[in-house]
């Protein structure tokens, strides 16, 4: 069995996306995910990677969209502000079909905002956040754990569909620590016919671009997008649910906020109130299928989440607005406590929905 | 029949989007004759940028990629990075690499990133249609300095290889014209030298290329060309402004 460790989340991310065979990270300073950086800085030199702080995050995103344009399994990190700053690079990335893992671990907003915790990224991440049509996967997790196996999964899901793979962490997770362990994983190798490698005089030149100045041409790649984009809403979508057999309230929580969610429900059962979670770990695509069937059975849901309400529009659209979506939700850095997911759930319970 | 002239191998038979008497036909040659000259058509990965040159991609007959406007030099660096034996190079215009990307300019000068840039200075936004350059001059009328460049209002043209070369990073930083036949030969031999340089390891060069673009200036491409001569050069003199290698045994 492979060993138990403990480990900062944020750490937990930089040794998993080594063990996914990452040897390139190019980032930049930013609170709270500069460990991840730190970690990096540590190892790539000593396993013959390469770490590289950037001038700038816009510098460091360019930086992955060459290295994977190079065909390497490559990686940022950021927090919120960060994030915004790549957002054009993100866009040239998804309009070009290069495979790369970006990790934002949030923080309060908007503006320079905060340094503690927040998932009011959600609309950033799974909506697009640069300019035009594109997708992200979106990774959610929940646990230190989990920090490093979606972040193994991230890799693995850039490659196979040529696309970025963004892991929406937040403070709380990417600061705290937790016993894990490393199972040994196998890792998937992609062939990478379309990758910079220089054409050695024996093919014709690969080009890595996003320009199509003829509209009916860059529809045609915007719609050829879109059918890798159905694939993998229809095949990789992922959550967890939590007493939801006989749930009559439902809760909707992801990341660090699922945990006190859990916390919240087993209260409430205790009080005899049928609750339950639903964890999207996938944002996008968000996990609709268990919403379609509990839509049918609750009384209602309630999005907890720590913004002013984004994946609440997502439960909308999953239940077709078929039973009542109330917000429980703090900002701004503050964290949701137990209780007040527990009241939401009583009034949801009888029917008093804020 | 003897071949006396023919296309370099490094370009494609795409022809090219320029204007008439655009000189970006004569620096792509050059670069794809040190290509040649090298043998490094095989290894070479180009950079293109935003501007007049963003289809470069379909006219170098190596690797390309199309980078975001001025961002060029860090995704050269990532290719570079990832393939240290490839030969590495970006092709970037004034307004890509001396405004909207000048960080990423100075950031990849000062860590001596191994790559090879190519800087057309023509004064001016061409693909935009004529807009006022970091490197127009003072006085000069465009689209967006219609009365011309009032230096008070809006500030001085940066001379982009002179800031270069006070930095201790880059190896090698030139500049060069293509305004008359001596000028071009003389354009190749520091073009070739800015490729050298990166297959022998030592580092960050820079060629700026001084350029003219006939269409914007709104001049005959004869009378642009003088213009170089008149105006454009007395500002941005030819010279090697860097070369830390010099006087080094060969």
């Amino acid at each position: 069995m492979a060993d138990r460790i403990l480990m900062k989340g944020n750490e937990a991310i930089a040794e998993a996306a080594i063990r996914a065979g990452c040897r390139h990270y190019f980032g930049y300073p930013i609170t709270p995910q500069t460990e991840i950086a730190a970690y990096m800085a540590k190892k790539m030199p000593k396993i013959g990677g390469v770490f590289l702080q950037a001038e700038s995050e816009i510098a460091s995103i360019n930086m992955v969209y060459g290295a994977a344009a190079a065909g390497m399994r490559v990686m940022t990190s950021s927090s919120s502000p960060g994030v915004s700053l790549k957002a054009e690079g993100l866009s040239y990335i998804a309009g070009s079909d290069v495979p790369a893992l970006v990790v934002n671990v949030q923080r309060g907003g908007p503006g320079l905002g905060g340094i503690q915790p927040s998932q009011s990224d959600y609309f950033q991440a799974t909506k697009g956040g640069g300019h035009g049509d594109y997708r992200m996967i979106v990774l959610a997790p929940a646990s230190v754990q989990e920090m490093a196996s979606l972040t193994i999964k991230g890799f693995d899901l850039a490659d196979k569909y040529c696309i970025t793979s963004m892991i929406l962490a937040d403070g709380t997770i990417g600061q705290m620590m937790e016993p894990i362990t490393f199972e040994d994983t196998e890792i998937k190798t992609y062939e990478k016919p379309w990758a910079l490698t220089g054409t050695g005089c024996a093919r014709k030149h690969n080009i890595i671009n996003s320009l199509y100045l003829k509209p009916d041409e860059l529809e045609k790649k915007n719609f050829e997008r879109y059918e890798k984009y159905k694939e993998i809403e229809k095949n990789e979508a992922m959550w967890e649910e939590y007493m939801m057999d006989d749930a009559e309230v439902c809760v909707v929580a992801f990341g660090i906020t699922s945990r006190v969610a859990k916390n919240a429900v087993l209260t409430a059962r205790k009080e005899g109130i049928k609750a339950g979670l639903i964890r999207p770990i996938t944002l996008w695509p968000f996990p609709n299928a268990p919403f379609e069937a509990a839509a049918d059975k609750v009384k209602a849901f309630i999005s907890a989440e720590l913004s002013m309400g984004q994946m609440i529009e997502d439960i909308k659209l999953a239940t077709k607005c078929k039973k009542p979506v109330t917000l429980c939700n703090r900002c701004g850095g503050m964290i949701l406590a137990p209780d007040e997911i527990l009241d939401a759930i009583r009034n949801a319970e009888k029917g008093e929905l804020a | 029949m003897a071949v006396v002239f023919e296309k370099p191998k490094s370009l494609t038979d795409v022809p090219f989007h320029y204007c008439p008497g655009c000189p970006h036909g004569i620096i792509h040659r050059l670069v794809a004759e040190v290509i040649d000259e090298l043998g490094i058509e095989g290894t070479a990965i180009g950079v293109a940028p935003v501007g007049c040159a963003v289809m470069a991609y379909d006219y170098f007959a190596c690797d390309m990629i199309e980078a975001p406007h001025g961002r060029a030099p860090a995704v050269a660096t990532g290719i570079k990075r990832c393939r240290p034996e490839n030969v590495v190079f970006t092709y970037q215009g004034d307004g890509d690499l001396a405004s909207i990307g000048m960080a990423e300019t100075v950031h990849s000068a000062a860590r001596n990133e191994n790559i090879t840039v190519i800087f057309v200075n023509n004064a001016i936004y061409g693909m935009t249609g004529g807009q006022m350059a970091p490197t127009s001059l003072p006085g000069q009328v465009t689209q967006t300095s219609p009365y011309g460049r009032d230096v008070n209002h809006c500030g001085w043209p940066i001379r982009v290889s002179e800031m270069l070369a006070t930095l201790e990073g880059p190896e090698y930083v030139a500049r060069v014209a293509v305004n008359n036949v001596k000028n071009v030969k003389n354009a190749k031999k520091v073009i070739k030298k800015a490729f050298e340089n990166q297959i022998a390891g030592k580092g960050f060069s820079l060629v700026e290329v001084v350029s003219a673009c006939p269409t914007n200036w709104g001049m005959t491409p004869k009378a642009a060309l003088e213009w170089v001569e008149s105006d454009m050069l007395p500002y941005y003199p030819i010279g090697v402004y860097k070369d830390r290698s010099a006087g080094e045994e060969k």
